[in-house]
């Protein structure tokens, strides 16, 4: 690179309702390598950000859920197709966030965009795997189908900036529920950028709505939230989890509690999809011909 | 509307059941008193009887019988599934062999007509038991990977509404997936599950693996909050439910909840308008309304409103109400006093909202927790009667103009357990099950229920299924 050009910084910005605003606080925070040199400033998302992010994430559940799983599928491979496209990007940033050298960072982004493929290939499987018909002891044709449960909060684990992040909320949109992720606090430039790649994804906007800052402050508006269903507490710590948790019983929100994950780069199982499916159970009468009906 | 004829009493005899004087807590295998030798009666709701006395668990009763569970798990989870399949059967085949006795006993402690007790709640009971047996030996093949675990002492606290379905829901499949527990039945019903302590002794089930503490809330929220215990199943009110999400917040407990419910019965201008009564009817008054999935909510189609609503109130003039264990009883007792008064103050309530009450005539016994099948016509959906939860006989009528108000005004609840619609064409079922959300929906039926179908809410009724092998999920950990 020339010594003479300047390099143009990005303005990271948050990511709701399919378009990039900053804070309407306007307030940011200093985002540092391991090193402590100085990477960006985020925006410091307010509990008004938490708010916004969560009419957004409500108002694209209608349109996201009822899309054909077929459809959802080719989305999410299509993100696989754009993470791709600007892998170099992700591996400097993961490796910048997370004190990584080089390889160990492409390892992740690689994993990251695999994980993507995996989960596109799981939306119209999922239902046939969960779902079925139930044998009842009666004239009755029963069958249990798996429905997602709405908007859901995601904290993403604070280590792992962008596989760990990609781990949680690929899941979530997957089965047609549309998410709020708090990244991780220290480490929330490869999430922010995540959402370039959703917008440019076929995505609609509002299904994943991305905010950065303070893991804490955003996330007690989230699980207080009349209108969330359900919360991912991978990235709190033991206490405020508990917090969180308690705040989460109010309406009922389904929680998922933090586990240890020593390796995001294994293979996920259906636990993160299931999590945040609603098992429907429709009756319909199948009658009977009686016995002038025909016999074949 | 006096009938030209009359029934004549059909009793079902009691002299089948045989109700001790009083009963211990069932701990570790054996009956015994409360540690500090509390005691409690528990009542007929039909006559105000005094059935018998019960033991009242405290603290130290809870703690003996995690103790106990804990103890017998060890055994019992390496037992293989096949053997532990066979205590299973053995207790299916019990339940059915005693079913008329657990019916008049369950209807002379709760209150409901022996009708139900005889034709619903004790051949589900037996069915459970058969469907989660076969399960014990399979459980590598249900989908939850293989040698799936138990998670270990389950407490369980179960409703008044039906004691011995409830309790058979949680045991079953705690027992089948290798699990030991403690179970609290409501205070106001506790008998039918001491008769399946008794049950259990004759199956030779292990000691310690199935615990039975009677006794009010406060030894259900000491067994939720024992640190020995890994798994919380609940059914019951939502605040409760809320209660008890607080509580094990932060713990490693896994826990079902199985709360209330506003459900929405949705009859279209081309349904069959007799099966669509009779599914009302068995919507709202099946065991007086005290149903969580109840069809609490009549949402009706404008344009068949007045012909509906005529041909409802024929029907409910000819329910019989009632002594619960006459044969030809429709409707039986409210299970308490103080049900019976949470049912009054809701329905004084939507009166004095400006809803239009209406009940058939209809005389009340002069003994017993009594309330009259009630229908709200005239409602919104911001009236106390639309939104509130009242577990009784009281249906609210809303109506509808297009498919499109009816899904909107079915999912404008809080809570999400049950749905009805009603309607010829097989294009518009689905489209409305769709999008109602709901856990349960029965089209062109009603309350229909069955151990292979899962069961459970969206939303503020709950979380996690009973029945069928989504069942399994709420007591293995995966």
């Amino acid at each position: 690179m020339s010594d003479a050009r300047l390099s143009v910084l990005k303005t990271y910005k948050l990511y709701v309702g399919g378009k990039f605003p900053r804070s309407e606080s306007g307030r940011v925070y200093e985002v540092t390598d391991s090193k402590n040199n100085w990477l960006a400033n985020a925006p410091l998302a307010s509990r008004k950000d938490a708010r916004d992010a969560v009419v957004a994430a409500r108002k694209a559940f209608g349109g996201w859920s009822g899309a054909t799983a077929y459809n959802r599928g080719q989305i999410l491979y299509r993100i696989a197709e754009m993470l791709e496209g600007r892998r170099g990007q992700y591996v400097r940033e993961v490796a910048d966030a997370e004190g990584l050298s080089k390889s160990k960072a492409a390892d992740q982004v690689d994993a990251a965009i695999d994980r993507w493929v995996w989960y596109a290939g799981w939306t119209d499987k999922i239902a046939q795997v969960v779902g079925g018909g139930n044998p009842v002891a009666g004239p009755f044709f029963n069958l249990s189908s798996p429905e997602p449960t709405g908007v859901v909060a995601v904290l993403a684990p604070q280590a792992s900036s962008f596989l760990g992040l990609v781990s949680v909320v690929a899941p979530v949109i997957a089965t047609g529920n549309t998410a709020v992720v708090v990244a991780s606090e220290r480490s929330p430039l490869p999430a922010l950028s995540l959402g370039e790649v959703l917008a440019t994804s076929d995505l609609p906007g509002g299904v994943v709505n991305i905010l950065s800052g303070r893991t804490a402050e955003i996330a007690a508006p989230l699980a207080a939230h009349q209108d969330v269903n359900a919360i991912d507490l991978a990235g709190a710590d033991e206490a405020l989890a508990k917090e969180l948790e308690i705040a989460a019983a109010d309406n009922l929100k389904r929680v998922l509690r933090p586990q240890p994950v020593d390796n995001w780069s294994a293979t996920p199982g259906t636990e993160r999809m299931t999590a945040f499916l609603e098992t429907k159970t429709v009756w319909h009468p199948t009658g009977s011909l009686g016995a002038s009906g025909s016999a074949y | 509307m006096a009938s030209a004829f009359e029934y004549a009493p059909a009793p079902e005899s009691r002299s089948i059941v045989d109700i001790a004087p009083s009963y211990g807590l069932f701990i570790n295998g054996e009956f015994t008193e409360a540690a500090d030798g509390k005691v409690f009666k528990t009542v007929s709701p039909s006559t105000e009887e005094v059935l018998s006395e019960v033991a009242e668990a405290g603290e130290a009763d809870v703690d003996r019988a995690v103790q106990a569970a804990r103890k017998a798990f060890e055994k019992w989870s390496a037992l293989p599934g096949s053997e532990r399949a066979k205590y299973l059967f053995r207790i299916a085949r019990i339940i059915q062999e005693r079913s008329r006795e657990l019916a008049v006993l369950e209807t002379l402690d709760n209150g409901k007509p022996i009708r139900e007790t005889r034709d619903a709640d004790l051949p589900l009971v037996a069915a459970h038991f058969f469907y989660y047996a076969g399960w014990a030996d399979k459980l590598d093949h249900a989908g939850y990977g293989a040698n799936p675990r138990p998670l270990g002492v389950a407490g369980q606290v179960i409703p008044w509404n039906f004691p011995l379905l409830m309790l058979a829901w949680k045991i079953a499949p705690a027992l089948a997936t290798g699990n030991t527990v403690v179970l609290k039945p409501a205070e106001t019903t506790p008998l039918s599950a001491l008769f399946f302590a008794d049950i259990c002794r004759q199956a030779g089930l292990p000691k310690g693996v199935v615990n039975i503490l009677t006794g009010d809330g406060r030894a259900g929220a000491a067994l939720i909050a024992h640190p020995d215990v890994d798994k919380v199943a609940f059914t019951g009110s939502t605040a409760v439910g809320k209660q008890i999400a607080r509580t094990v917040a932060g713990t490693r407990k896994k826990v079902t909840l199985e709360l209330g419910g506003k459900g929405a019965n949705i009859v279209f201008d081309d349904a069959p308008v007799d099966q669509a009564v009779e599914g009302i009817v068995n919507g709202i008054f099946f065991n007086q309304g005290q149903v969580c999935c109840a069809g609490s909510r009549l949402l009706v189609q404008e344009s068949i409103h007045d012909e509906l609503l005529d041909s409802l109130k024929r029907r409910l003039g000819t329910l019989r109400l009632g002594d619960p264990l006459d044969k030809n009883t429709d409707i039986g007792a409210i299970n308490s006093a103080e049900q019976l008064a949470r049912i009054t103050a809701l329905a004084d309530r939507g009166e004095a909202e400006g809803a239009e009450r209406w009940s058939p005539a209809c005389e009340l016994p002069q003994n017993g927790f009594w309330f009259a099948p009630t229908l709200f016509t005239k409602v919104t959906q911001a009236h106390t009667v639309a939104r509130d939860e009242i577990f009784g006989p009281v249906l609210s009528v809303l109506t509808f103009r297009t498919p499109d108000e009816a899904v909107a005004k079915a999912n404008n609840t809080p809570y999400g357990l049950s749905a009805g619609i009603w309607t010829e064409k097989g294009s518009r079922i689905l489209a409305v099950a769709n999008k109602l959300r709901a856990g349960v929906i029965w089209s062109n039926t009603f309350n229909k229920f069955d151990p292979t179908s899962p069961f459970g809410g969206y939303k503020e009724s709950g979380f996690g299924r009973e029945g069928g092998r989504h069942g399994l999920e709420a007591y293995l950990d995966v």
